[in-house]
C-alpha cells in the first residue's frame, strides 16, 4: 500500500511541477472563460424570462457552468498530458519503474485536482470582479465539493482513453464527449424552462443534477444534494474502472 | 504571362485546394458537423429567450440559424489557413516560387477553394435548417442570397486566415487564432438582437464588431424578408472584410516571394 501512495506522489509532483511550468498552463480556462463573458454579458435580460427562479441571479446562474467546464476541462487536458508521456516514451518508462501501477491513475487524478483549483480560482475571480454576488455562505463549500468530484470524474475518464489510446490525436474523444456533456445540460436557462429533444435529453444527462445541486449551493438554496454527490460517487467509481481497464491495455501494449 | 495561363494556374490550384479538404473527412466532417451540433443546442437551449418582451416576432430556431452558416465559415478559414501555412512550413510554397507559378494564383486558388467550401456549407446548412423547421421568410429568392452571402463571409474570413499564414507561416499561429474568431463571433449580436443585449459593454462591442452585421444580414432574410438595411450592411461589411483581408495577404505575400 505504502509504494501506491509513493507512486501517487511521485507522479502528482512531477505533473504539478510540469504544470506550473508550462507557460500555456492557463489554457484550460481560457474556454470557460470566454464562454462566461460572452453568456453572463451578452445574455443577461435572458434572467427576465418569466419563470426563471434563479435568486443569485443570471451571471452566478452562468459562473457556475463556466466553473464547472472550467474543471471538468481541465480534467481532460490532464488526459492530453497522459497521452503526451505515452507518446514521448516517460510512460513506459514510468510503467517499469512504478512498484504499484495503480499509484499512477491516483497520481495524474491529484495533480488534476491542482489544475482545477487554479483554472477554477481564474474563472471564480473574473466572476467576482463582474459583479457576481456569493448568497449561499458557507455553502459555497459545497459548490467546490461538487467541482472537484466533477474534476475527478472526468479526470478519470480522459485516463482511461489516452490510456487506451495511447497518441495525441485522442484529444478530440476526451474532449468532444466531455463537451457534449457540459453543453447537453441547461446551460442557458432551468430545466424548468428547456422543451423539446434539449429536455429530454438534460433530464437524462447525469451532469444536469450536479449542475442545479451547485446552483444551489451559490444561491444558498441547495436542492437535490444527495441526488448530485450520489451521481458524482458513481461517477467517479466507473470511470476508475475505466481507467483502470485503460491502464491494463497500456500494461498489455508493453 | 497571359491572363488564360494565370487562370490554368488559378484553376490548379483551385482544384488542389479543393481535393485537399475533401480528402481530410475529419476536416470536413468538423465543418460541418460542429455547426450543426451548436445550432441545434443554441437554438433548443434558448427557445425561452423569444418570450422576452422586444424578442422580434419568430421563434428562437430561425432567429439562431445565421450561426452556423457564420461558425461555419470560421471552420473553413481555419482550415484553409492552415493548409496555406503548412504549404509554406513544407516547403511547397518555396518550390512553387522557382516555376512561373504566379504567387497571386496561389492565394486566389486557396481563397477558391474556401469559396467552394463555403458554398457546400451553405446549401448543406440551408437543407438541414429546412428540414429542422427554419421558415425562410423571403422564400427562395431569400435562399439564393443566404449562399451568396455565405460565401462571401467565408471569403471573408478566408482572406484572414490567407493573411495570417502568408505572414506567420505557421500552422500553430493559424490554429491559435481560433479562439480569437470565435470570441469574436459570440461577442456580437448573434445571441440575442442588439437592443435586448442589457450589459452596456457587451451591446457596444456588439456594435462595433462586423459580425454583428453579417448575421444581421442573413437573419433579416430569414425572419424579416427583405429588409434593405440590414442586406447592405451585411454585405457591405463582408465586402469590406474581403477587400481589407485580401489586400492584406497580397501584400505579405509580396514580401513573402521578394
Amino acid at each position: 500500500m505504502g509504494s501506491f501512495f509513493q507512486v501517487a506522489w511521485a507522479v502528482a509532483g512531477r505533473q504539478t511541477y510540469k504544470y506550473f511550468t508550462n507557460p500555456a498552463f492557463l489554457a484550460p480556462a481560457l474556454f470557460p472563460l470566454f464562454f462566461f463573458v460572452a453568456f453572463a454579458g451578452g445574455l443577461t435580460r435572458v434572467g427576465d424570462i418569466p419563470g426563471f427562479n434563479y435568486a443569485a441571479g443570471y451571471i452566478a446562474f452562468q459562473y457556475v457552468w463556466a466553473l464547472l467546464q472550467a474543471v471538468t476541462m481541465g480534467g481532460a487536458f490532464t488526459g492530453f498530458s497522459i497521452a503526451s508521456d505515452f507518446e514521448n516514451g516517460f510512460a513506459r518508462r514510468l510503467m517499469l519503474a512504478a512498484s504499484n501501477r495503480y499509484g499512477i491513475i491516483l497520481g495524474y487524478t491529484l495533480a488534476s485536482i491542482v489544475r482545477a483549483f487554479m483554472t477554477g480560482a481564474l474563472v471564480t475571480v473574473l466572476a467576482l470582479v463582474t459583479g457576481m454576488p456569493i448568497t449561499g455562505g458557507f455553502d459555497f463549500f459545497g459548490l467546490i465539493a461538487l467541482a472537484v468530484l466533477a474534476n475527478i470524474a472526468a479526470t478519470l475518464f480522459g485516463a482511461g482513453i489516452a490510456m487506451l489510446l495511447r497518441t495525441q490525436q485522442a484529444g478530440p474523444v476526451i474532449r468532444t464527449p466531455i463537451f457534449l456533456v457540459l453543453f447537453l445540460a441547461p446551460v442557458f436557462v432551468p430545466l424548468n424552462l428547456l422543451t423539446g429533444w434539449i429536455e429530454t435529453v438534460a433530464r437524462l444527462n447525469p451532469f444536469t443534477a450536479i449542475l442545479d445541486a451547485s446552483r444551489g449551493f451559490l444561491a444558498g438554496d441547495p436542492q437535490n444534494v444527495p441526488q448530485a454527490f450520489a451521481i458524482s460517487a458513481a461517477l467517479i467509481l466507473i470511470l476508475s474502472f475505466w481507467a483502470v481497464f485503460g491502464l491494463r491495455q497500456a500494461e498489455k501494449a508493453g | 504571362m497571359t491572363g488564360s495561363s494565370f487562370l490554368v494556374q488559378v484553376v490548379a490550384l483551385a482544384r488542389r485546394s479543393t481535393v485537399r479538404t475533401l480528402r481530410q473527412p475529419a476536416v470536413l466532417i468538423s465543418a460541418l458537423l460542429f455547426p450543426m451540433m451548436f445550432f441545434s443546442i443554441n437554438a433548443s437551449g434558448l427557445d425561452a429567450a423569444s418570450r422576452l418582451p422586444g424578442f422580434p416576432d419568430a421563434p428562437y430556431l430561425d432567429f439562431a440559424f445565421a450561426f452556423p452558416l457564420v461558425q461555419a465559415s470560421l471552420f473553413g478559414a481555419i482550415t484553409a489557413g492552415s493548409d496555406l501555412a503548412r504549404d509554406i512550413e513544407n516547403g511547397f510554397f518555396d518550390r512553387l516560387s522557382l516555376t512561373p507559378m504566379r504567387p497571386a494564383a496561389l492565394l486566389s486558388g486557396m481563397l477558391t477553394g474556401v469559396v467552394a467550401l463555403g458554398l457546400i456549407q451553405g446549401v448543406v446548412f440551408l437543407a438541414f435548417g429546412l428540414l429542422m423547421g427554419v421558415t425562410i421568410s423571403s422564400g427562395i429568392p431569400g435562399m439564393l442570397v443566404i449562399v451568396a452571402l455565405t460565401v462571401l463571409v467565408a471569403l471573408a474570413f478566408g482572406g484572414l486566415g490567407a493573411m495570417l499564414a502568408i505572414r506567420t507561416g505557421s500552422v500553430e499561429a493559424v490554429e491559435s487564432a481560433f479562439p480569437l474568431f470565435f470570441v469574436a463571433i459570440f461577442m456580437s449580436s448573434i445571441n440575442l438582437p442588439r437592443n435586448l443585449i442589457e450589459q452596456d459593454w457587451f451591446r457596444f462591442i456588439a456594435t462595433v464588431n462586423p459580425i454583428s452585421y453579417l448575421v444581421e444580414g442573413i437573419r433579416s432574410l430569414v425572419i424579416t424578408g427583405w429588409d434593405a438595411q440590414a442586406l447592405l450592411l451585411g454585405f457591405g461589411c463582408a465586402a469590406a472584410i474581403v477587400v481589407l483581408a485580401i489586400s492584406g495577404a497580397a501584400a505579405s505575400m509580396r514580401t513573402r516571394v521578394a
